[in-house]
């Protein structure tokens, strides 16, 4: 009964895990791109928020802050990013096919971050105005991207 | 039979002359500019709080192609489609030999050198608020850009809306240069008017339009379909818009919405072309879009 229900229980697994496999393609691979996406995000936050006054300048924090964002800005996604993992395939990712069609300059727009946030990893802890100035860079390079390369959210 | 025919042709005639009446363009007086100097660098933050480029610049222009004025970009709207005409320094193709005044008619009357009218998608109907001084340093700056050969296209627009005499008569219902915003306003607030309700245009897409296309100025900012799209202009009175002083600003500078999205759509550009304007500029546009009548 023990191997059994063992056997039933696997065989579900297996089961879910083809379907989801089936319904979603590069289910995982946009998870994790978004995941990534995220944790620049949280990142650009802590700036953000020093910059706008809503919490006190804090130089080792926005160091930490522009240290990790330049790395997450730096890690090479070429595994998260398949041909094909686009929006008309997988409803749950707003990457469009364009990425992937020539004349695509996604590798330039993504190297235009690399360069926003070396600027702001220089910049952030010196004081509040450089992390100010640097800002507006690295807003740009995820605009510019977004707006060529992902699809808008309605 | 001939007294008829006579006392019909004077009637024709007369409403002819009272149509023209009612319909004729109305350029500024030949001496409206005079005494005033041009300073091209101040004409320069009055390009980018107009958003010129946003419009006359290529579709997808970046960095220093966005001061190449050529034209090209398409605007669809429920009267056809209208396609930016080539406004870079070439004396052919563009306004290379325009003057001050020839400019100051067209973003502040919505009429051309020749006399005739622009259609409001040139959004005159918001410039009729701006300075001369402006319009005689921004024609400074303009004069500092690039030219280039590309023809302006037609616009693809049908009968009747094509005769633009009948513009005339739009302009007498709904050109109105009188501010939306009134009340006590302290210095920073007038100014963030000036650069919303004049220079910046954000009405020409926040706000909703009636039916002849005019803006609705009792929902003033109130949000608006986006032609041709399927999502809205966002409403930006204090009904819907609770953001704090200090993120519309950061928003207006780097683009970050208060939970560190990126901008999208025609509101990129605008950021852009905002992120030029002095700091105190950006944030005179956020204290005045908190007196804003408040409208679901
Ligand atoms: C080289 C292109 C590129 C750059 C640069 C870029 N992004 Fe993205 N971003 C994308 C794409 C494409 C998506 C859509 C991914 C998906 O849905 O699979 C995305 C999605 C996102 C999302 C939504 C994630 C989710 O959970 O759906 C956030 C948030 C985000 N990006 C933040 C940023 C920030 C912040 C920056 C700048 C620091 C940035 N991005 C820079 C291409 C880029
Ligand atoms: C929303 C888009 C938009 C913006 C913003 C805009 N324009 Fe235009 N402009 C147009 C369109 C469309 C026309 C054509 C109007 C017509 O043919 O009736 C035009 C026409 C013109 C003309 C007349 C050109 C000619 O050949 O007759 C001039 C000059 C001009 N614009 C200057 C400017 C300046 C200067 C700015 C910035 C202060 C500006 N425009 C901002 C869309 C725009
Ligand atoms: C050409 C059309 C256009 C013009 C002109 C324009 N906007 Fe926008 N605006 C948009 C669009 C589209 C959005 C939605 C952006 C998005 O989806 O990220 C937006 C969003 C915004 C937002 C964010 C609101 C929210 O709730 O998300 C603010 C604030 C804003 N605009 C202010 C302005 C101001 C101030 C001006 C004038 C200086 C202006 N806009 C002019 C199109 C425009």
């Amino acid at each position: 009964m023990k191997t059994f229900l063992l056997t039933i229980t696997a065989a579900t697994i297996l089961i879910t895990g083809v379907a989801t496999a089936q319904d979603a393609p590069f289910a995982r691979e946009i998870k994790v791109r978004q995941g990534i996406m995220g944790y620049r995000t949280m990142n650009v936050a802590i700036l953000g928020a020093m910059a706008k006054g809503e919490v006190d300048y804090n130089a080792e924090q926005a160091q930490k802050a522009a240290d990790n964002l330049l790395t997450a800005a730096s890690i090479d996604m070429s595994m998260l990013w398949p041909e094909g993992s686009d929006d008309f395939a997988n409803p749950d990712t707003r990457a469009l096919a364009k990425i992937w069609e020539g004349g695509s300059d996604v590798g330039a727009k993504a190297q235009a971050l690399v360069d926003a946030a070396t600027a702001m990893q220089a910049a952030a802890g010196i004081d509040l105005a450089s992390l100010q100035g640097a800002l507006k860079g690295v807003g740009d390079a995820c605009t510019a991207c977004h707006e060529a390369y992902r699809a808008s959210a309605n | 039979m001939r007294r008829i025919l006579l006392s019909l042709t004077i009637l024709a005639a007369t409403g002819a002359a009272g149509a023209w009446f009612v319909l004729r363009p109305e350029p500024l007086p030949a001496d409206a500019l005079a005494g005033l100097e041009a300073d091209a660098v101040r004409g320069e933050q009055v390009f980018w709080a107009g958003g010129c480029a946003a419009c006359h610049s290529a579709e997808k222009a970046e960095g220093a192609d966005r001061l190449v004025l050529k034209g090209g970009r398409r605007f669809p709207s429920p009267f056809g489609t209208f396609v930016a005409p080539n406004i870079s320094n070439d004396p052919a193709a563009g306004i290379g030999t325009w003057t001050a005044l020839g400019l100051a008619n067209a973003m502040l009357r919505g009429v051309s050198p020749e006399g005739r009218h622009y259609y409001p998608v040139f959004p005159y109907a918001s410039y009729a608020r701006a300075t001369l001084q402006d319009v005689v340093d921004l024609r400074a700056f303009l004069a500092t850009l690039p030219a280039d050969p590309s023809p302006s296209a037609p616009h693809e627009v049908a009968f009747p809306y094509n005769i633009r005499l009948g513009l005339g008569l739009w302009k007498r219902l709904h050109l109105d240069d009188g501010w939306v915003v009134a009340g006590d306003l302290n210095q920073a607030e007038t100014r963030g008017r000036y650069l919303v309700e004049a220079l910046g245009h954000c009405g020409e897409c926040h706000t909703p339009r009636g039916g002849l296309g005019a803006m609705d100025r009792n929902r003033w900012l109130a949000g608006a379909p986006i032609p041709g799209g399927k999502s809205r202009f966002p409403n930006l009175t204090p009904a819907k818009l609770t953001w704090s002083e200090a993120d519309i600003v950061a928003f207006l500078t780097t683009g970050f919405t208060p939970d560190y999205d990126s901008v999208g759509g025609a509101m990129a550009e605008v950021v852009d072309g905002l992120s030029h304007l002095a700091p105190s500029d950006r944030a005179a546009i956020a204290a005045y879009l908190k007196r804003v009548v408040p409208a679901e």
